[in-house]
């Protein structure tokens, strides 16, 4: 689904002609050092940002053509942007939903699921930013496949979380895959790199390595995904934002 | 002397609704590198606010070397360097300018401690006149820490310097800290990151505003209470599930490649019953061994027990 695809600014070329598919439920691991073009990349699977050369589908639809298409039809979440902190609980599913054009009745029924789902039946009417970061990070995750798109990116979903509510968010992760949603996401933290099916790393707009953690371990005769990571970026020249 | 001492602080906001600092006491010796650890909301940030004297306790008391906060706190200022976890320079100042404006404040100037920040500094004089919003995470961060210590301060108060930073950067940081703890600077340095945890002398667990233990990280991880032990089959997600719904498993939780599990009943041979357990829920290329916890496994586990103990209001 992505072939060469590079973005330059000016003489800068942030993303250099990676290449790699992610198959229908897939948890596909995002890896890169701060700078590496990750945030790049993304956006422009996300539909927000032009390629300057390369191919990608999302979700069967092209890059350059069917940007709206896109938009309409993956997740998206992160740890900066995240839901309207002065709306209730319900107030953000019912925006998001509208928004991704879920009707009224379903919009009911699945919120009201949701709600029980997450245990925030108490909370439901209050305002999302009085929320622990867990919760809201949980919340935002559930609102991103609330239209239940093919996709969902999530950029650094886990950033600062507490390591129980770390693993709750991952649970939700492997049961949106197990529903037949592809899963691709960034993280700093590498024991979670290990809970993806593929990993990819890039360094300085590259991809560098691309395998299951399993096999990357291997290749690179390291115990952990962390020093997987370290050999590879070790070598990065810029560390860019 | 010890370089910085809580003794029961509280703190809340809005009005005794949100209690940020339940009871918290803890103190760093001198020299020491000590880290507080805990996620985000912990009460983390607060505890760095009021021994930075730009927040007042509503209870209790706290002094850095010998000061108290509240009585002293113009002496505090001229004896701490802080870096808050958000990046706080001047964007549009350079390298250079704000390291010069840093050093002026505080009456001082680049040359005199130059010692201190040398290692640091060197490592982004290439970008001496590049604008401070225009660097990268890492590079902001290692002005940001030149900047908190330019004035030699014999404390130095570091919240969540790593935090969105990656691996490479954060060794590197880490690094750099053990540098300066040898030149005898004091370090309170807070962290979500629960592998930098054991780079600490001593660390305090932090969690909805409470000390859940005050150890070096090679006494919490000893005082871990059973057997732990890692698993692992073909099927991870499912293997995860049958644990949770078998009644002989305390605790199973994902970690890396494996689950880590804790039995109910540990005195019996636990390795054999885990491995029999998981061969008759039906799974294939079982791997189950008994490992060591980790600091994370011990912050799971004391987390845990708040959870059961009921939510801290």
């Amino acid at each position: 689904m992505c072939r060469n695809l590079t973005k330059r600014f000016g003489g800068f070329v942030a993303v250099d002609g990676i290449s790699f598919d992610v198959a229908k439920g897939e948890i596909f691991g995002f890896l890169g050092a701060n700078g590496a073009g990750k945030t790049t990349a993304m956006r422009m699977l996300c539909g927000l940002s032009f390629p300057s050369s390369g191919e990608a589908e999302v979700a069967g639809y092209d890059v350059y053509k069917q940007q709206e298409k896109i938009k309409k039809h993956i997740g998206y979440m992160s740890q900066k942007f995240s839901l309207y902190e002065n709306l209730s609980v319900s107030e953000n599913i019912e925006f998001f939903g509208g928004v991704y054009g879920v009707n009224k009745k379903e919009i009911n029924k699945r919120g009201q699921e949701l709600i029980r789902a997450l245990g925030l039946t108490q909370e439901a009417n209050k305002m999302v930013g009085e929320l622990p970061l867990g919760w809201k990070q949980k919340l935002a995750f559930s609102v991103a496949i609330f239209h239940q798109p093919k996709i969902v990116f999530l950029d650094e979903p886990t950033g600062g979380v507490d390591p129980v509510t770390r693993r709750q968010f991952w649970d939700m992760i492997y049961s949106a895959a197990n529903a037949g949603i592809t899963v691709f996401v960034t993280t700093h933290y590498m024991d979670e790199a290990e809970y993806c099916n593929r990993v990819s790393i890039m360094v300085d707009g590259k991809v560098v390595a691309l395998d299951s953690p399993t096999n990357l371990k291997l290749a690179y005769n390291a115990n952990s995904m962390d020093e997987v990571f370290y050999q590879l970026a070790r070598g990065a020249k810029r560390n860019d934002n | 002397m010890e370089a910085v001492k809580l003794h029961h602080i509280f703190k809340s906001y809005d009005k005794g609704r949100v209690v940020a600092v339940n009871d918290v006491s803890f103190s760093v010796d001198e020299g020491e590198l000590f880290g507080l650890i805990g996620p985000d909301g912990a009460g983390k940030t607060s505890v760095f606010r009021i021994l930075t004297t730009l927040l007042l306790a509503d209870q209790g008391t706290a002094s850095v070397v010998g000061l108290d906060v509240i009585k002293d706190y113009k002496a505090i200022r001229n004896l701490v360097g802080y870096m808050p976890g958000k990046f706080s320079l001047y964007q549009d100042l350079t390298v250079l300018e704000n390291l010069r404006f840093f050093a002026t404040v505080f009456g001082t100037n680049i040359q005199q401690n130059y010692d201190l920040i040398k290692d640091i500094y060197e490592q982004i004089k290439p970008f001496n006149h590049r604008r401070a919003g225009k660097l990268s995470g890492g590079m902001k961060q290692k002005l940001a820490l030149c900047c908190a210590l330019i004035h030699k301060p014999k404390v130095l108060l570091l919240d969540e310097p790593t935090t969105g930073v990656d691996v490479v950067s954060r060794r590197e940081f880490w690094d750099m800290l053990k540098a300066l703890k040898q030149q005898g600077i004091t370090i309170l340095v807070s962290t979500p990151y629960m592998d930098e945890a054991i780079l600490c002398d001593r660390i305090a667990l932090i969690q909805q505003g409470k000390i859940l233990s005050v150890d070096p990280p090679a006494d919490i991880i000893k005082r871990y209470p059973t057997k732990l032990y890692a698993a692992k089959s073909a099927d991870i997600y499912r293997l995860l599930k049958d644990y949770r719904q078998n009644e002989a498993i305390e605790s199973s939780y994902a970690f890396g490649e494996y689950i880590h599990v804790t039995l109910r009943y540990p005195e019996r041979d636990g390795l054999s019953t885990l491995q029999d357990l998981t061969t008759n829920l039906g799974h294939r290329d079982i791997i189950v061994k008994e490992i060591k916890p980790g600091i994370e496994d011990s912050f799971i586990r004391l987390m845990e027990r708040i959870e059961f103990t009921g939510r801290v209001e």
